[in-house]
């Protein structure tokens, strides 16, 4: 293992794969990131392979793309699946409000390619995909291009259509094989069945850039910083009423106002923050401010699932408008295979829009109700689930609302512009 | 004679496939029943041996073959 750079953790700020970035201030070339980090490590053999998982189980690494699901047991599977095997690193980012794959790709891409390199030999796997928007390749063709001639394996970059429900991993997995992006119901996994029908490693990119780090320094150096559930440092996308809207580094523990501080705090008196993008769940503030920005800390809270996405809702503001833009998005990104998804989802965002506007009702939030409870967990993916939680905690965090505008009053907030990402 | 154990059945959906013919709910009403579009809600519960011939029928009668049976 080469030995860490000699600047040493220094608390939440702890910089890992932004570090280059900070340093240079422009994207690091191939030779610059060699001369930071070290070579990529040789993975000769099967035991090389087989010490690199250890170390990433050891290390706790789990994925970034909000799943959390532990990576080294991914590997594993794909490991021990027949050959020919794959690899795709996941950068396509349908969700609106995170940022943080496309801002890493653009940064740090050689960190991104080493890891789904060495994910590569990990599992024994000849082929390695990028996946990334069609139509922006954050300049991989020409990091790539850069480094060619010291890579073990062709990295293939391929860009996927912008859709919200195309970088779920079997839509993925399915698209690569006949360029259809949409989920497949499949009991099948990808580390299973994936491109192809082949075993598949799908892994978001940032997972890979830890993975990368990892290979070089050890398990116990990821483990230095973080708590002993969520060790390491992740990246969150921090928008809405903070005073410096971005993606930013943080290491796992610090509370979750300690994220929106490192964003500048809030802008204006705030009343709420969604975590987990379109398909997450809000929280009233100041109470979220104290969750501890862990695993177990966003499960105990009921914010578990979904990207580490931030957004910020003022005091000044509908929240009730909000979640019929975000439910209208995820109306109109539904793959339009399964019925409660496809009839339910618009159902349910023209309830909400109803609610905003002081139309629906009493009976007509009963009715809203009643669909919430039925559409989850009918659909081939977590899309139509995903709408369904971030329509109940609306009406839940903002139920002092909900009651006035059931009553037939809407707010006038409700037609300020959007605080959501995206241009909803 | 001692009775065959046999593992426990359940009831499912392919999604996917499914196209709202309905005809799950109309042979197997005390376990399908339909939503506002038309699209099964599945009793998530075993299904008891005696219902399982009926559970059967509704499964072949599928147009979609989208509702099957499952061992789990």
């Amino acid at each position: 293992m080469t030995a860490a750079p000699d600047h040493r953790p220094v608390g939440p700020r702890e910089q890992r794969l932004l570090a280059g970035w900070l340093k240079t201030g422009t994207r690091a070339s191939y030779a610059e990131h060699r001369a930071r980090y070290g070579p990529v490590p040789a993975v000769p053999d099967r035991r090389a392979a087989a010490r690199l998982i250890n170390a990433v189980d050891r290390a706790g690494l789990r994925g970034r793309g909000g799943g959390g699901f532990p990576t080294a047991r991914k590997l594993a599977a794909v490991a021990a699946g027949r050959r020919p095997r794959i690899v795709v690193g996941n950068g396509c980012e349908g969700e609106p409000a995170s940022d943080k794959d496309r801002v890493l790709l653009t940064l740090a891409p050689h960190l991104v390619i080493d890891g789904l390199l060495l994910a590569a030999a990990a599992v024994g796997a000849r082929e390695a995909i990028l996946c990334v928007r069609s139509y922006d390749d954050h300049g991989l063709k020409d990091a790539l291009a850069e480094r060619a001639e010291h890579d073990t394996r062709a990295v293939r970059v391929v860009g996927v259509p912008h859709r919200y429900v195309a970088s779920e991993a079997s839509a993925l997995a399915r698209f690569l094989t006949d360029r259809d992006p949409r989920p497949t119901a499949t009991p099948r996994r990808p580390t299973q069945r994936g491109v192809r029908g082949r075993p598949t490693l799908v892994d978001n990119v940032e997972t890979l850039a830890h993975l990368a780090l990892i290979a070089r320094y050890g398990a116990a150096w990821y483990r230095a910083c973080g708590t002993d559930d969520s060790p390491g440092t992740t990246l969150v996308t921090v928008g809405g009423a903070v005073d410096l809207p971005g993606v930013y580094e943080i290491e796992h523990g610090i509370r979750l106002g300690g994220v929106l501080d490192v964003a500048g705090g809030p802008a204006v008196p705030v009343q709420a923050v969604l975590v987990g993008g379109l398909s997450g769940v809000w929280f009233p503030l100041p109470a979220a401010a104290g969750v501890p920005w862990t695993a177990a800390g966003l499960d105990r809270a009921g914010l578990a699932g979904g990207v580490a996405a931030l957004t910020v809702l003022p005091g000044r503001a509908c929240g009730i408008a909000e979640a019929m833009r975000a439910l209208r998005h995820l109306a109109a990104e539904t793959a339009g295979q399964c019925g409660p998804c496809m009839f339910g989802l618009p159902a349910i965002a023209a309830d909400m829009a109803a609610l905003a506007e002081g139309s629906l009702g009493r009976a007509g939030l009963a009715r809203l109700r009643e669909r919430l409870a039925v559409i989850s967990g009918r659909g081939a993916c977590a899309h139509p689930d995903g709408a369904v939680r971030h329509a109940r905690s609306a009406l839940h965090v903002f139920a002092a609302d909900v009651t006035r505008h059931a009553a037939g009053a809407p707010c006038a907030w409700a037609a300020l512009p959007t605080w959501l990402p995206g241009g909803l | 004679m001692t009775p065959l154990i046999t593992p426990p059945v359940r009831l499912a959906v392919d999604p996917i496939a499914c196209r709202a013919h309905g005809l799950c709910a109309e042979m197997l009403p005390d376990f399908v029943r339909l939503d506002e579009w038309g699209y099964p809600i599945v009793d998530a519960r075993t299904l008891p041996p005696e219902r399982r011939r009926a559970a059967r029928a509704a499964a072949q009668a599928c147009p979609a073959l989208a509702f099957r049976l499952r061992r789990n």
